[in-house]
C-alpha cells in the first residue's frame, strides 16, 4: 500500500546572510506518518520542528532528500493544490490566520477558493463548525471570541477543506487553561471520530502523554521515536533533549524513585489519579 | 506605605464604533516591595491592560495607580519627565518582547535603556553586563545582529534589555511562551534568582499555573477585568471551583491530590503547590 506521508533522508539548510555559513535546520530525518495516526512532535527550541511541519504540506521544500504525501514528491509544484488540500497546516496564533470578521465567513474562505458550489460550501461549512462545537457561534464577530474559540474557528477553516491530515504547530501556546482544553479535546474528537490524521507540535508534555507516537527532535534530527511511555520513561533522555515530563509522570516516578510501588507512566490526570488511589486503598506501597 | 497601590482603577476601552469595552473594572490592590506576584485570568481578563497600567502606558479612566505613594499620573501633568521616571522603575516586558529588537548590535539593544536614563558609559556597560548575567546570555553575542539569534536567544536579550535599567518592579507578560521546557525553567529560575538577590517586585503574568504555582508569594487573579481572588498561592489553588469559573484551572499535581483526598486518601494534606511537596505528603501514607 502507498505510504500516506513519507519522508525520506530530508535536509534543509540556508546560507547565514553575513558570514555566508550553511545552516543546518534539517539534518537527515527520516519518518512515516502513518494515516489515521495522532503523531505528536517535542523538541527544544530551535530543533527544527516548525520546519519540519512545513515540510509536511510544501510550504518548504527540502534542500535535499524528499517528502511525498500520497506518494507525491512536494518539489512537484504542479501538485501543490492536490497536497496542500491533503495536509492543512494551523499555527500558533488564532489571529494570525483568520481572515473575515465574522466565524461562518471565515471558514467559508478556504472553501470559496477551491472553487465549490454554494450549497457544498454550506454544508461543509456547518460539518467543520459542529466538529470544532462552534456552531452555535456561527454568526458571531470574530473578535468577541476567546482565544481558544478563535483557535477553534481556525481549525475549522482547515476542516472546511476536507484535509485528511491537520498539522498543528504549538494550537494551544496562546490560550488560557480552559481554551487549551477545549481545542485539544476537539483536536482529539477529529482523529478519532473523523479519522483525521494528527500531527501535533507542542511544549506542553501533558498534550502528548495520549497520542500514538512522539517524535523527539533534537539540533536537527530525530532523536527518538516512540510510544508516550516509552519516552516518558526515560527522564535523561528527555533532559537531555532540553524537554520535561507531565507532573503526573513526575509524581509517579519520584515516588518510585523512593521505594512506592507504583507503576513509572500514566496516560493522563484521572489515570494517575486512579492507580495511586488503587495503590493506597490496598496499602500496597511498600518499601 | 505599599510599594505599588491601585485604587478603585477602571480603564475603558472606546473602541470608537459600537460599545466601549470596559478592561478594568474598579481594581483595589496593594503590592509590597520585594513581593513575588503571579497574575493570572483568561484571555481578555484584562491582564495586559492592568500591566500597561503599571507602567503608565495606558491612563486610568478613573481610580488611580500609586507608586511609592505618588499618584503616577497626576504628577506627570505637571512634570512630563515623571511617567518616564516611573517607566525606569517600573520595567515591563512585553508578549514576544522579541519583536521589538531593533538595534544593530545585542549590546546597543541592551544599552538602549540606560543610556536614556542617562548613565555614562561606564555604568552603562556594567548595567549590560549584569543584566546579561541574569538572564545568562552568552557575552560573545554581544556584538552580533540581534536579528541572526535564535528564538530563544532574542527573548532572553529583549528581557536583558529591561533588566539593564535595573527597575524596582518587573512586570512580564507571558515570558514564557513558545520556549522549551529547560529554556522555560532556566528562564524563570533566573528570574526568580534577580527577585531574591536584589530584593525586587516581580508580577509574572502566565497561562502555566504549574509555575504560577512554585514561584507567587501571591496571586491575583482576574476575570472579565475585576479582580476575582488576590491571596497567597495555596489559598487561590484551592479555590478550585472559583478558578473553573474564570476559565483557569488548579495546576495538575494540585488537581491530583485533592482527587486523592476525596476519594482513596481522605486524610491527605492537598494543599500542595509542587510535585516534591505532593511526593512528601504521599509518602507520609506508606
Amino acid at each position: 500500500m502507498e505510504k500516506f506521508i513519507d519522508i525520506v533522508d530530508l535536509e534543509f539548510s540556508y546560507e547565514e546572510t553575513d558570514g555566508g555559513r550553511k545552516i543546518n535546520i534539517l539534518d537527515g530525518v527520516n519518518l512515516e506518518i502513518k494515516q489515521g495516526e495522532f503523531l505528536t512532535i517535542l523538541g527544544h527550541n530551535g530543533s527544527g520542528k516548525s520546519t519540519l511541519a512545513k515540510h509536511l504540506n510544501a510550504m518548504l521544500t527540502p534542500t535535499a532528500g524528499d517528502v511525498f504525501v500520497r506518494g507525491i514528491n512536494t518539489k512537484d509544484s504542479s501538485r501543490l493544490y492536490d497536497i496542500r488540500s491533503t495536509v492543512g497546516l494551523v499555527f500558533q496564533n488564532p489571529d494570525n490566520q483568520i481572515v473575515a470578521s465574522i466565524v461562518e465567513d471565515d471558514v467559508a474562505f478556504g472553501p470559496e477558493n477551491l472553487g465549490i458550489a454554494p450549497e457544498e460550501i454550506r454544508a461543509r461549512v456547518d460539518d467543520a463548525l459542529r466538529a470544532v462545537d462552534m456552531y452555535d457561534c456561527r454568526k458571531d464577530a470574530i473578535y468577541n471570541l476567546s482565544g481558544g474559540q478563535k483557535q477553534r474557528v481556525a481549525i475549522a477553516g482547515i476542516i472546511a477543506m476536507r484535509p485528511s491530515c491537520l498539522v498543528l504547530d504549538e494550537p494551544t501556546a496562546m490560550l488560557d487553561p480552559v481554551g487549551r482544553e477545549e481545542v485539544m479535546r476537539v483536536i482529539k474528537k477529529l482523529n478519532k471520530e473523523c479519522g483525521i490524521t494528527i500531527v501535533l507540535i507542542t511544549h506542553y508534555m501533558d498534550e502528548a502523554t495520549d497520542s500514538d507516537r512522539i517524535v523527539v527532535m533534537s539540533k536537527g534530527k530525530i532523536a527518538r521515536i516512540g510510544a508516550p511511555l516509552s519516552i516518558f520513561s526515560d527522564v535523561d533522555f528527555l533532559k537531555k533533549c532540553q524537554l520535561s515530563i507531565p507532573q503526573s509522570v513526575e509524581l509517579l516516578q519520584k515516588l518510585k524513585a523512593h521505594g512506592a510501588n507504583v507503576p513509572s507512566f500514566a496516560l493522563n490526570e484521572t489515570e494517575c489519579v486512579d492507580v495511586l488511589a488503587q495503590c493506597f486503598s490496598v496499602n500496597a506501597i511498600r518499601r | 506605605m505599599s510599594q505599588i497601590e491601585v485604587k478603585d482603577l477602571t480603564y475603558v476601552y472606546s473602541t470608537g464604533a459600537g460599545t466601549p469595552k470596559r478592561a478594568l473594572n474598579c481594581i483595589n490592590l496593594s503590592i509590597e516591595k520585594g513581593e513575588f506576584i503571579g497574575l493570572i485570568g483568561p484571555t481578555g481578563s484584562g491582564k495586559s491592560t492592568f500591566a500597561k497600567q503599571l507602567n503608565a502606558l495606558l491612563k486610568p479612566t478613573s481610580g488611580a495607580v500609586l507608586l511609592d505613594g505618588v499618584d503616577i499620573w497626576q504628577n506627570s501633568q505637571t512634570t512630563p519627565e515623571f511617567a518616564r521616571e516611573v517607566r525606569f522603575k517600573v520595567g515591563l516586558v512585553f508578549q514576544y518582547p522579541e519583536y521589538q529588537l531593533f538595534e544593530d548590535t545585542v549590546y546597543n539593544d541592551i544599552a538602549f535603556g540606560p543610556k536614556n536614563m542617562g548613565l555614562c558609559e561606564a555604568d552603562v556597560k556594567e548595567k549590560v553586563l549584569a543584566a546579561c548575567k541574569f538572564v545568562n546570555l552568552d557575552l560573545n553575542l554581544l556584538q552580533k545582529s540581534p536579528f541572526d539569534l535564535s528564538g530563544g536567544e532574542k527573548r532572553k536579550v529583549a528581557i536583558a534589555g529591561v533588566l539593564s535599567m535595573d527597575p524596582e518592579v518587573l512586570v512580564l507578560d507571558e515570558p514564557t511562551v513558545g520556549l522549551d521546557p529547560c529554556a522555560r525553567e532556566s528562564l524563570l529560575e533566573q528570574l526568580y534568582q534577580y527577585h531574591k538577590e536584589k530584593d525586587k517586585t516581580i508580577i509574572l503574568i502566565s497561562h502555566r499555573m504549574e509555575d504560577i504555582a512554585k514561584y507567587s508569594d501571591r496571586i491575583v487573579v482576574l476575570s472579565n477585568g475585576n479582580l476575582v481572588m488576590f491571596d497567597s498561592a495555596g489559598n487561590v489553588f484551592g479555590c478550585d471551583k472559583v478558578l473553573n469559573e474564570a476559565g483557569l484551572k488548579v495546576p495538575q499535581i494540585c488537581s491530583i491530590m485533592a482527587k486523592l483526598k476525596a476519594g482513596a486518601i481522605p486524610d491527605l494534606n492537598d494543599k500542595v503547590l509542587t510535585v516534591d511537596d505532593a511526593v512528601t505528603e504521599l509518602l507520609k501514607f506508606v
